[in-house]
C-alpha cells in the first residue's frame, strides 16, 4: 500500500485507507480540466479521493476506458467535458454524449449502482460548478462505499 | 528508459500542503525513474537550468515536472527540455498545484495525492514517443468581426502594416456603440469627431474591405487557414448603385422604430442610421415597409435617383479565406425593462436608459441636443418641457445578483458623471441633478478628477444608496430611496430619471462563439486564454479578442486592447509557415478495414482515402488538417487509429497505475 509520510507531523495518509473511495475523473482539456484549474486557483476545497486523467476531448473517450477503470478497482468514474454546443472541436462532446448515455444505462445492468458513474459538462469559467459537481459525485460514491472485491 | 522527475515547491504554493521533498525522493522508486529532484521554483531560470543540467548529466530521455497546471507552464517546460536536446514531446506535467495543493488543506493527504499524480505522469511519459511538428502555409488575410471602435482600430493597425483586412459588421454601418455616444469621458471630447474620421479611414483604406449588413455563417479550418462563409443580408437596395442621398428616407411614408436612437424616435422603413454612416447606404426594414406588408407603395423606387431599390434582393453567401480572426463584436445595453419592475418596467415615459439619454444629448439626435421630458414630446398642443430635476441611478444591471449580473459594467459611473455635467451644461446650472450610487468606480486616468469636477464645479449631488421605487405622481416621477450615509429615507420629485444601464453580452454572442469554437462565460462574454498572460488570445489558435465582447470595457481600454490584438495577429502572420501540433491522430493502415467511420465523424475533414500500391484504399490522416481531438480514435471499430501524445495505452496506463496501490 502506498503511503506518504509527512516529515513535519509524521502522520500518514493513503488513498487505500479506511473509509476511502477511489474515484477517477476523465476530463477534456479545454473546458472541464480548465474549470478544475480555475477551482484550484480560487482555492475551492474539494474531496481528496479523486484523480484526474486529461484527454483532449470527451469525444476521445472510449467507454472501455471507463470499464477498464472499474476493472482496475475504481469505485466511481466521473467524465466531464464542454457543454453541448461549446466543444472546442465543434462536435466531440456530441459523440461522447451518445456513447456515455448508453454506458450509463448499461452499467446498472452489469450490477453497478447508478451513482458510480456520471458524465457532465463544466466549462472553463465554471470553477464553482466544478467544485459542486465533484463534491456531490464523490459524496454519492462515499455513501455506497468501496466496491465489493473492487474488480469488475 | 531514463526518466527524470522534478517536483516543484512553488514557494509555499505547493509545499504548504504537499511534501515536495519527500515525494520527490519516493518517486525514485517508480519504474524507469533514474533521477529525482525537488526545486523551489521550477519555472525560474535556476529551476529550468537544473532540469537541463540533469538531462545532460544523467542522460535523461524523458522528463516529468510536477508543478502547476499544464495550461500554465507546459509550453515553458517543453522549451526547457528541448533546450537540453530532448524531444519536447517526451515530457509530461503532473498538476500538483491547481488540482492538489490549492484544493486540499491536509498535508499527508495532499502529499499522497500529489504522489499519485506523479505516478500517473510517469506512467504516461513512459508511453510517449518523440514527435516532430509539421509546417503549413499561412494565409495572411485577416477577418475582423464587428465594426465598432475595437474592430476599426484593429483593422486600421493591421491594414497599415500591410495586411488585407475584411471587416464584417452586422449593422448597415460601422461605428458600433461609440457612434451612438454624444461625448466621451473624462475629456468630454465629441465622440463622433473622434470616431467618424476613423470610420472614413477604414472605408478608404486600400487594404480594408468593409462588409456591412453581413454576418458570420460558418467557420471552418484552423489557424493560418480559416474558411469563412459570410452572409450578406438582403438590404433590398443595390449598394453598388445607392449614393446615400437619403431621398428615399425623406419620402418614405412608413414609420419604423429607430434602433440607432435607442427607440426614443422613429425612423422610416427605408433608412440610413445616421448622417456619417460608413458605408452610407440605405436598407429597408421589411417588417415596416408598406410594399412588403401591404403590397403597395414603391415610393422609394420612384424617388431613387440611382435606380438602386431592388425589392427582390436575396441574402447572398460569400466564402473567404483568412489566416487569423479578430472577434470585436462589442456589447449590448442591459435590457432593464425586463428586470426592474420597481422602476416601472419601461412604462413610465420619463424613466429612460443612459444610452437613450446619450442620444438626446447629441446634437444630431432626435431632439437636436435639447434635453426634454419624453412625456411632453411628440404631443399635440404640448410644448416639450426641459426637466428641472434630473435623477441618475447607478448600477442598473451591474453588481446586482438579483438580475443575474454580479459584475461591474466598468463604464456607468463615468458616463453618469459625464451626463450629469452635460445636463447642467445643456439645461442650465440651476438644474437639480442627483446621482444615486453604490460606490463610485473612477479607476482610469483622469477619472477620479472628473467625478470630483461633477461634484464640486457643477454641483451634482451624489447620494449614496439605492432607489427602491419609481412611480408617477402629479406629472412627476417620485424617486424613493435611501441615503445610507445620512441613514435617512429620501424622496425626490424628478422630471427625468436616467438609469445607468450596464453592459451585457451582445445578442447572439454565444451562437457566434459556437461557430468559432471559442469559449464564453456564463454571461456570454468571450473567454480569453489566460486573464494575465494571454488576455488577447482565445483558446482556439488564430482567433483573437478585442473590446467589450471579452468583458465590459471603456473606450481607452478597448482601443488599447484592439491595438494589442493587432500586434498579436501581426506576430502570428509575420511567419510564412506555421508549425502545427504533432499531437494528432495516426492510422495503422495494416489494420484499417476501410469502413470510413473516421471520415464520417471528423469535424475537420482530416482523414482521407489513400490509395495504396496494391490498389486498395486505406484511411490516412492529413497531418496539417488534424486538430488532435481524437474523435476518430474512439470511433474506429478496430482500434487502428491512435492519438499521439494522448495514446490509448497512456490513458489506460495512467488509470491502472493510480488504482494499483
Amino acid at each position: 500500500m502506498a503511503q506518504a509520510t509527512d516529515i513535519t507531523t509524521g502522520t500518514t495518509a493513503s488513498w487505500d485507507g479506511e473509509g476511502r473511495v477511489k474515484v477517477v475523473g476523465i476530463l477534456c482539456n479545454w473546458c472541464s480540466y480548465a474549470g478544475a484549474d480555475g477551482a484550484g486557483t480560487a482555492r475551492l476545497r474539494q474531496p481528496f479521493d479523486f484523480r484526474i486523467v486529461r484527454v483532449p476531448c470527451t469525444g476521445r473517450i472510449d467507454p472501455l476506458h471507463i470499464l477498464k477503470a472499474f476493472e482496475k478497482g475504481a469505485d466511481g468514474v466521473l467524465v466531464s467535458g464542454c457543454h453541448p454546443g461549446d466543444c472546442h472541436y465543434a462536435e466531440g462532446n456530441y459523440y461522447a454524449r451518445r456513447k456515455l448515455e448508453l454506458l450509463e444505462r448499461m452499467l446498472p445492468q452489469l450490477g453497478f449502482e447508478a451513482e458510480r458513474f456520471k458524465y457532465t459538462w463544466v466549462s472553463a469559467s465554471e470553477a464553482q460548478r466544478w467544485q459542486q459537481v465533484v463534491t456531490e459525485f464523490i459524496k454519492g460514491v462515499e455513501k455506497l462505499g468501496p466496491r465489493e472485491g473492487r474488480a469488475l | 528508459m531514463r526518466i527524470g522527475v522534478f517536483v516543484c515547491h512553488c514557494g509555499t504554493n505547493i509545499a504548504a500542503t504537499v511534501d515536495s521533498e519527500g515525494i520527490a525522493a519516493r518517486a525514485g522508486e517508480l519504474k524507469g525513474v533514474v533521477h529525482t529532484e525537488d526545486i523551489i521554483y521550477t519555472c525560474s531560470e535556476p529551476g529550468q537550468h537544473a532540469i537541463q543540467r540533469a538531462i545532460r548529466e544523467k542522460d535523461l530521455d524523458r522528463v516529468v515536472v510536477a508543478a502547476c497546471s499544464p495550461h500554465m507552464h507546459e509550453v515553458t517546460f517543453r522549451r526547457t527540455v528541448e533546450g537540453a536536446g530532448l524531444n519536447p514531446y517526451l515530457f509530461e506535467m503532473a498538476n500538483i498545484r491547481e488540482h492538489c495543493s490549492w484544493i486540499h488543506a491536509d498535508k499527508p493527504e495532499g502529499s499522497e495525492k500529489a504522489y499519485d499524480l506523479i505516478k500517473m505522469a510517469v506512467a504516461k511519459v513512459r508511453d510517449l514517443e518523440p514527435l516532430y511538428a509539421n509546417e503549413v502555409e499561412v494565409n495572411k488575410d485577416v477577418l475582423v468581426i464587428g465594426g465598432g471602435v475595437a474592430g476599426i482600430q484593429a483593422a486600421l493597425d493591421l491594414a497599415e502594416a500591410g495586411l488585407k483586412v475584411t471587416v464584417v459588421e452586422k449593422e448597415t454601418t460601422i461605428g458600433g456603440t461609440m457612434a451612438q455616444l454624444d461625448k466621451t469621458f473624462p475629456t468630454i471630447d465629441c465622440s463622433a469627431c473622434i470616431l467618424t474620421p476613423r470610420m472614413v479611414d477604414c472605408s478608404q483604406h486600400e487594404n480594408i474591405e468593409i462588409m456591412a449588413y453581413s454576418e458570420i455563417d460558418r467557420v471552418q479550418g484552423y489557424v493560418g487557414n480559416f474558411t469563412v462563409d459570410i452572409r450578406k443580408k438582403a438590404s433590398m437596395v443595390d449598394w453598388d448603385k445607392c449614393i446615400g442621398c437619403e431621398l428615399c428616407q425623406q419620402k418614405c411614408p412608413a414609420k419604423a422604430p429607430d434602433a440607432f436612437n435607442e427607440g426614443i424616435a422613429t425612423t422610416k422603413a427605408i433608412y440610413i442610421p445616421f448622417p456619417q454612416a460608413v458605408p452610407k447606404r440605405a436598407a429597408i426594414q421589411v417588417d415596416y415597409c408598406r410594399w412588403f406588408q401591404e403590397g403597395k407603395c414603391r415610393v422609394c423606387e420612384r424617388v431613387c435617383p440611382a435606380d438602386a431599390i431592388d425589392y427582390k434582393q436575396q441574402d447572398e453567401y460569400v466564402q473567404k479565406e483568412f489566416g487569423a480572426i479578430v472577434v470585436a463584436t462589442g456589447q449590448d445595453v442591459f435590457p432593464w425593462e425586463e428586470y426592474y419592475h420597481e422602476y416601472g418596467s419601461g412604462r413610465i415615459p420619463d424613466v429612460i436608459s443612459g444610452l437613450q439619454y446619450e442620444r438626446m444629448l447629441n446634437a444630431s439626435g432626435p431632439t437636436h441636443g435639447h434635453v426634454l421630458r419624453p412625456s411632453t414630446m411628440g404631443q399635440k398642443d404640448v410644448e416639450p418641457e426641459e426637466p428641472q430635476t434630473v435623477v441618475f441611478i447607478q448600477c442598473i444591471g451591474s453588481r446586482d445578483e438579483s438580475v443575474g449580473r454580479p459584475y461591474c459594467s466598468n463604464v456607468c459611473c463615468m458616463y453618469t458623471a459625464k451626463q450629469a455635467i452635460l445636463t447642467k451644461d445643456h439645461v442650465g446650472m440651476e438644474t437639480e441633478v442627483y446621482v444615486f450610487y453604490i460606490d463610485i468606480r473612477a479607476f482610469g486616468k483622469g477619472y477620479e478628477e472628473f467625478v470630483k469636477r461633477a461634484q464640486t464645479e457643477f454641483g451634482v449631488k451624489y447620494v449614496r444608496g439605492r432607489v427602491s421605487k419609481l412611480y408617477e405622481e402629479r406629472g412627476k416621477v417620485k424617486v424613493r430611496g435611501m441615503d445610507t450615509l445620512l441613514g435617512k429615507q429620501v424622496e425626490i420629485d424628478a422630471d427625468l430619471v436616467v438609469l445607468a444601464s450596464g453592459i451585457t453580452a451582445a445578442d447572439g454572442a454565444s451562437e457566434l462563439a459556437q461557430r468559432l469554437n471559442i469559449s464564453y462565460d456564463q454571461y456570454g462574454f468571450f473567454k480569453e486564454s489566460h486573464p494575465k498572460l494571454r488576455p488577447l488570445e482565445t483558446n482556439t489558435a488564430g482567433i483573437f479578442l478585442a473590446g467589450a465582447c471579452q468583458a465590459p470595457k471603456d473606450i481607452p481600454t478597448t482601443v488599447a486592447q484592439a491595438s494589442g490584438t493587432a500586434a498579436k495577429v501581426l506576430g502570428l502572420l509575420a511567419k510564412d509557415k506555421l508549425k502545427t501540433s504533432p499531437m494528432i491522430a495516426r492510422v495503422d493502415q495494416n489494420r484499417c478495414v476501410s469502413c470510413w467511420k473516421c471520415i464520417e465523424v471528423c469535424p475537420f475533414g482530416a482523414p482521407e482515402k489513400e490509395e495504396l500500391r496494391d490498389g486498395s484504399y486505406k484511411s490516412h490522416i492529413i497531418e496539417t488538417v488534424c486538430q488532435g481531438c481524437g474523435i476518430c480514435v474512439a470511433t474506429c471499430p478496430v482500434n487502428c487509429i491512435d492519438l499521439k501524445g494522448f495514446g490509448t495505452q497512456s490513458v489506460l496506463d495512467q488509470i491502472e497505475e493510480v488504482l494499483l496501490t
